[in-house]
């Protein structure tokens, strides 16, 4: 599904070049659990960034389910982003003035869907997490890990076939970290490729396949295949 | 994107930031309310020059003696001629255009009137009957001079308030005689106290029939005829027809003026017209002022608001789209502000016009509109380069930094 073939990426900062990602090639099939890690600045976010079109790649290749998508203009990008990608960040990004249900609502409402059809597709997402009784609070009213169940309910609103998740529990305790993880490896097993970035070992350790990267390269890969 | 959905999010993001929203609302309004209120008081001041002037009658044709020519120095002078007497038969003459209502022949002398000794200074009118609908006379006592050939020289005469005051005190002057010059004149009215007129104290004067006035201080030529027409539209012919007769009566010469004033009120409104537009022009300055808010503060929203954007990028918003929710919001602000200043701005012309009831302040409907569709414009056309930023903003880059 993902295929990412000798990816560079650089940045200009001041007078040096940062290369954030070195010759990266990486293919994820359809439904895979793969988590990235790495120390801060090996370019995990980078990475995930291009995976998600939200960033370019300096040099190489990346096709998405058969499309290259290496140099897509920015519209067709955000079509992509909101038909295949769902995002899930470390700092949640739910919008502070709408409600739960809103915010899960948001992607549809971008897509024009017609407002008789969002309320069941939203209740429905509401109630599978947990959150249905949260539904009319804002943000500000609710805890770290209903934040973040509704950061994935929206995430999860248009059927991505790939849920990027950038340090999803990076700012939630233990217990309720473990649950949120539980919640994605629960859509993973459903069929939603899962792309989990994260410095925790112990997290990481979960997936199936672990990539592990260093200095902008692709260390060691359990999954890859030769 | 639906419309609905846009004008919604972007409802909840003005009712979000409150005092962003109040302020520019309360710049807005000021705005539109001093383009209204400045072009409203322009076009009051139009109204009222144009009520003085309809009041001295725009059905109006004034004849002078001698031909007035706007260069080349007094023509009848330069060939040695004096210009001729315009006369009470010339006067008698125009009654028989068609169209025309009155025909009142005018001589004004400043003479004395006498009475029981005392004396008063006075210009004293010659005139006939007709003279009260031409200047809008009206009679506190008594009767005006009667209606007759204006050729006969009745001795009666008509005086102005202040006269009757100085004079008579508190007893009634009417069929008393007074002495104007050195005739005897029988008082049959008063005049009610209605101050200036074209230049004229109307009450403080005299007023005897034409004829007499010609007799008394040996006149041969009317100081003016005016000529009152039916209708505006009969000024034009009226006006060819006057000038045709009077050439025949003087022998072929041209030796009258003729003024309208329609052409004075014309000009005055033209000039009138373009104070209002240039009172509204120095309102919109401000409206300019509002614009140029909304700019800083919708910039200062889209910096406030980065992880928002990007998050509303990486969920797929478009470019446009983005956009979009910042100029909807921006055409709500300024719409917002269009109505609040519209309503503002009635309340000030009304207080204008409690202050001053002689100036009718009503907001003309072009100046209305105008007004709310250039704050709308301006409140968009200035969002377009924060919205413009907010579009461009590189969405992981938005999203990386809290």
């Amino acid at each position: 599904m993902i295929h990412l073939s000798e990816i560079h990426r650089a940045f200009r900062v001041g007078d040096d070049e940062v290369r954030a990602l070195r010759n990266v090639s990486l293919d994820i099939a359809p439904g895979e659990y793969v988590s990235v890690m790495g120390p801060s600045g090996s370019g995990k976010s980078t990475l995930l960034n291009i995976i998600g079109l939200l960033d370019r790649p300096s040099s190489g290749l990346y096709r998405l389910d058969g499309e290259d998508v290496t140099a897509l203009t920015p519209d067709r990008a955000a079509q992509v982003r909101r038909e295949k990608i769902g995002f899930v960040f470390q700092f949640f990004h739910l919008v502070p003035r709408l409600t739960a249900a809103e915010n899960v609502e948001l992607p549809l409402m971008l897509a024009g869907t017609p407002v008789a059809e969002r309320a069941p597709i939203v209740g429905r997402l509401l109630q599978e997490f947990g959150i249905a009784p949260r539904a009319r609070h804002r943000p500000d009213q609710l805890s770290g890990g209903e934040r973040q169940r509704v950061a994935i309910a929206r995430a999860m609103v248009m059927h991505p076939a790939a849920i990027l998740a950038d340090e999803p529990t990076g700012n939630l305790d233990q217990t309720t970290g473990k649950e949120v993880l539980h919640l994605l490896e629960d859509l993973n097993t459903r069929g939603v490729a899962l792309i989990l970035v994260t410095h925790d070992p112990e997290l990481g350790g979960r997936a199936r396949r672990q990539v592990r990267m260093i200095d902008g390269e692709i260390h060691s890969d359990t999954g890859a295949r030769p | 994107m639906r419309s609905a959905d846009l004008g919604r999010f972007a409802r909840r993001s003005l009712t979000a930031y409150r005092s962003r929203t109040l302020l520019i609302v309360l710049a807005m309004s000021i705005g539109v309310a001093a383009v209204l209120v400045l072009t409203s008081l322009g076009e009051g001041a139009r109204a009222y020059v144009r009520n003085k002037l309809v009041s001295l009658g725009t059905n109006l044709l004034v004849i002078i003696p001698g031909r007035v020519e706007s260069f080349g120095g007094g023509g009848g002078m330069m060939s040695g001629r004096t210009p001729r007497d315009l006369t009470l038969d010339d006067a008698l003459a125009l009654r028989r255009i068609r169209g025309v209502k009155h025909v009142v022949p005018i001589n004004v002398v400043s003479g004395e009137v006498w009475w029981n000794g005392l004396r008063r200074d006075v210009p004293v009118i010659g005139s006939t009957d007709e003279l009260p609908h031409l200047w809008g006379l009206h009679l506190a006592q008594g009767q005006f001079l009667p209606p007759q050939d204006p050729r006969r020289a009745t001795p009666v005469c008509v005086i102005g308030w202040r006269v009757r005051e100085e004079l008579f005190g508190a007893r009634s002057p009417l069929g008393e005689m007074v002495r104007i010059g050195d005739r005897r004149f029988r008082v049959t009215g008063i005049l009610v106290r209605q101050g200036q007129l074209l230049g004229l104290d109307i009450d403080n004067l005299a007023i005897i029939p034409v004829a007499s006035a010609q007799a008394l201080f040996d006149l041969h030529s009317l100081l003016r005829i005016a000529l009152e027409v039916n209708a505006s539209e009969d000024v034009p012919f009226a006006k060819e027809e006057a000038r045709r007769i009077l050439r025949e009566r003087h022998e072929g010469e041209e030796d009258v003026t003729l003024i309208t004033e329609d052409a004075v009120a014309s000009t005055a409104d033209r000039i009138l017209v373009a104070l209002t537009l240039a009172l509204g022009g120095i309102a919109s300055i401000s409206l300019a002022v509002a614009g140029i808010l909304i700019m800083n503060v919708m910039l200062i929203a889209v910096s406030q608001r980065r992880s928002e954007i990007g998050l509303l990028k990486a969920i797929g918003a478009s470019a446009g789209q983005i956009r979009a929710i910042f100029l909807a919001e921006a055409a709500m602000l300024s719409g917002a502000g269009g109505i609040a200043g519209t309503l503002l701005g009635q309340i000030g012309c009304w207080a204008i016009r409690r202050i001053y009831p002689e100036l009718p302040a009503f907001t003309p409907v072009w100046a209305a509109v105008a007004a709310l569709a250039l704050a709308l414009v301006t409140g968009i056309a200035f969002t377009i380069l924060p919205a413009r930023n907010a579009a461009r903003l590189d969405p992981a880059m938005a999203l990386a930094r809290r």
